[in-house]
C-alpha cells in the first residue's frame, strides 16, 4: 500500500528531523570556522583539526577511552549473550526474578547512582581507581544492553533448527556453535557496537570511577566545555560524529545484506 | 559417560552463573554498600566515612548506623526544593516530549511502508553520537550572542537577544532534544500496528477527525505513550549533564546535588543518602516500566 503523506504529517517529519539534525550539522560546520569565537563565522579553515592532533592531552585521552571501550564491550558481549541465553533457554531457575531485575535496573537507573555505588564498592575492596575500575563499571552497565538486544533475537527465531540438531545427536555446546551462534551473530555484533558506543560516550560513571592517568575523552571534553566553547572540541566532535555515522551506515548495509541472503536461502 | 554428562551439566550451569555472579558482585553488592554508607557518619579520613564492615563486631556495626544523613536531607530546604524541582522539570519535559514526539511518530507510521526503515534509522542515528557532544552543540545555539539569536535578529523577529542559556528553558530544550528518540520509537511501534480501517470506519460513520483521534488513535497508542513517557521521565529526574551545562547555577536538580555533595563537598555519606532518596522517588516508575516491558515482550513472543 503506497499512500502520500498529508501536508500535516509531512510538516511534522520535516520539523522533527530538522530539530534532530540541525544542531549536529551546525556543530560540524562551525568546526571549520577560522575564528576562535565559535559562534562568529570567520571564514573556512581546517586549523582546529591540526591543533587537535597536536593536543597531546586530548590524544592521550582518546587512546585511553578507546582501550576501555574495546575491553568493556568485549566482556559485556560475552556476559550479555550468556545472560540472554539464560533468560530465554533456561526456563525457571533459582533466583530468576532477581536476575531479571538486575539486568533491567542498570539501564534505567540514573547514572549518578550507578557511578557512586560502584566507586564506593571499589574503595571498599581496596581497588585503586583508574583504567580498570572504569572498564569494570562500563562492562556492568553495557552488558545489560547487550542482553536485551540478543534476547529479542533469541525470542523470535525458529527453535526447530536447534531441536533438529539435538534430535540428530549434536551435543548442546556443538548445537550452540553450529546452529544458534551463526543465527544470532548479527544481534551479537549490534550488541557489541552498542556497548562500545555507550562506553565511548559515558561521562558520569567514568567521572566517579576515574583515577590518576585514566582521563577519558568525555571527562576531558567536559572539563574544557565548562570553561567555555572551544573550536578544538568542535573539531573533535565532528570527527567522532563522522566515525559513528560511517559505522552505522556500514552496519546497516551489512545487516541488510545478511537479511537478504537469509531470505534467498529460504529462511 | 557419567563423567561426561557431569562436565556437560557444569558447562550448562555456567551460562546463567557467570552473568548472575557478575551482576551480583558489581551491581547488588555496590548498592548495599551505598545503603550502608548512607547510614554512616562522615569522617575526616581516606576514604571519608567510618569503616564499612568488621566481622568481629557485628553488634557494634549495627549500633553505628543512624539516620543522621536522612535527617539532614529532610531538615534542609535545599534538598526538598531540588527534589521537587527535579520532578517538576522531568514532568514538564515528558509532556513536551509527548507533544513533539507524537506528530513525528504518527507521521512515520503513516509514511509509505518502504520508507519506514529509513525513517526509524534516522531517528536512532543521533542516539549513537555522543550525548555530551549533542548537549554541547546547544550552548553555541542558545547563548545570548549564539546562532538562534543571530538568526532571529537577522529575520527581524526580535530586537533584543533572548536569554535562554542558563535558564530552565534551556534544560527543557536539552532534555527534549536528547530524549526524543526514546519517546518516538515506542510511540511509533504502537502506532504502526494500528489498523487504518478503524479510522476509515469512524469517518464513514460521521465521526469528526479530532474525535476519532481521541477515541481511537490515543487509546491504541497508550502502551507506547506509557512506555515512552516512563523511558523519558525516569532518567530525566536523575539527569546531571543537561542541567549542569545548559541550566546555569539556578537550576536545582537532585542528580546535580548528588554530584556536588560528592565532588565539591566530599561528603560521601550524604551523597549516598541523596542516591537512596533519588532511588525511592524512582522505584515506583521503574517497577511500572518493568511490568509494561515484560507484558510487551510476552505479547510479542
Amino acid at each position: 500500500m503506497t499512500r502520500r503523506l498529508s501536508l500535516f504529517n509531512l510538516t511534522s517529519l520535516i520539523f522533527g528531523f530538522a530539530f534532530l539534525y540541525l544542531p549536529i550539522l551546525l556543530l560540524v560546520v562551525y568546526s571549520f570556522n577560522a575564528s576562535r569565537l565559535v559562534t562568529v563565522w570567520g571564514g573556512f579553515s581546517t586549523q582546529w583539526y591540526g591543533a587537535l592532533f597536536r593536543n597531546e592531552a586530548l590524544m592521550e585521552a582518546a587512546w585511553v577511552t578507546l582501550r576501555i571501550a574495546l575491553l568493556s564491550a568485549t566482556l559485556a558481549t560475552v556476559l550479555g549473550t550468556l545472560a540472554a541465553l539464560a533468560l530465554t533457554r533456561y526456563g525457571r531457575f533459582f533466583g530468576r526474578t532477581l536476575f531479571t531485575g538486575m539486568v533491567y535496573a542498570p539501564m534505567v537507573m540514573p547514572e549518578v547512582i550507578t557511578g557512586l555505588s560502584l566507586l564506593l564498592f571499589f574503595v571498599a575492596i581496596g581497588l585503586d581507581r583508574g583504567f580498570w575500575t572504569i572498564a569494570l563499571a562500563h562492562t556492568t552497565l553495557t552488558m545489560c544492553f547487550v542482553t536485551v538486544v540478543v534476547q529479542s533475537r533469541l525470542m523470535t527465531f525458529d527453535r526447530s533448527l536447534e531441536e533438529a540438531a539435538m534430535d540428530l545427536g549434536a551435543p548442546p555446546l556443538r548445537t550452540f556453535f553450529a546452529v544458534t551462534l551463526p543465527l544470532i551473530a548479527p544481534s551479537i555484533v549490534a550488541g557489541f557496537l552498542l556497548a562500545f558506543t555507550l562506553s565511548l560516550d559515558d561521562l558520569v560513571i567514568a567521572s566517579f570511577n576515574t583515577g590518576p592517568g585514566a582521563t577519558t575523552l568525555p571527562i576531558k571534553i567536559y572539563s574544557q566545555v565548562r570553561l567555555g566553547l572551544s573550536p578544538e572540541v568542535n573539531a573533535a566532535s565532528a570527527i567522532l560524529i563522522g566515525i559513528v555515522t560511517l559505522g552505522v551506515v556500514v552496519a546497516t548495509l551489512l545487516t541488510k545484506r545478511s537479511a537478504a541472503r537469509a531470505r534467498r536461502d529460504g529462511h | 559417560m557419567a563423567e561426561r554428562s557431569l562436565t556437560r551439566k557444569l558447562t550448562a550451569s555456567l551460562v546463567p552463573a557467570l552473568p548472575y555472579l557478575w551482576l551480583g558482585v558489581f551491581f547488588l553488592v555496590p548498592f548495599l554498600i551505598v545503603l550502608k554508607i548512607s547510614l554512616s557518619d562522615p569522617a575526616v579520613a581516606q576514604p571519608p566515612y567510618k569503616p564499612v564492615f568488621d566481622w568481629s563486631d557485628i553488634a557494634g556495626f549495627f549500633s553505628q548506623l543512624d539516620l543522621d544523613n536522612f535527617e539532614t536531607l529532610v531538615g534542609d530546604d535545599l534538598y526538598l526544593s531540588a527534589t521537587l524541582s527535579s520532578i517538576r522539570i522531568a514532568t514538564i519535559s515528558t509532556i513536551l516530549l509527548l507533544l513533539v514526539g507524537f506528530p513525528v511518530a504518527y507521521a512515520m507510521a503513516r509514511a509509505p511502508e518502504r520508507h519506514r526503515p529509513l525513517l526509524v534509522a534516522l531517528v536512532i542515528l543521533p542516539f549513537w553520537t555522543s550525548f555530551l557532544i549533542r548537549i554541547y552543540a546547544w550552548i553555541a545555539i542558545l547563548k545570548p550572542e549564539g546562532l538562534l539569536n543571530q538568526g532571529l535578529m537577522a529575520l527581524g523577529a526580535i530586537s533584543e537577544p533572548l536569554t535562554i542559556l542558563n535558564t530552565e528553558w534551556a534544560v527543557y530544550i536539552g532534555i527534549v532534544y536528547a530524549y526524543l528518540p526514546f519517546m518516538v520509537l515506542p510511540l511509533y511501534a504502537a502506532l504502526e500496528k494500528m489498523d487504518d480501517t478503524l479510522l476509515e470506519a469512524a469517518l464513514d460513520l460521521g465521526s469528526p477527525p479530532w474525535r476519532s483521534f481521541w477515541t481511537i488513535t490515543v487509546p491504541l497508542a497508550m502502551p507506547g505513550i506509557i512506555a515512552g513517557s516512563l523511558l523519558c521521565f525516569i532518567p530525566a529526574v536523575g539527569e546531571f549533564v543537561i542541567p549542569d551545562l545548559l541550566g546555569g547555577s539556578e537550576t536545582l536538580m537532585i542528580g546535580r546535588q548528588l554530584w556536588s555533595e560528592f565532588f565539591s563537598n566530599r561528603d560521601w555519606p550524604l551523597a549516598s543518602a541523596v542516591a537512596i532518596l533519588l532511588l525511592i522517588i524512582l522505584v515506583v516508575p521503574i517497577v511500572i516500566y518493568r511490568d509494561v516491558e515484560a507484558r510487551r515482550l510476552e505479547t510479542e513472543s
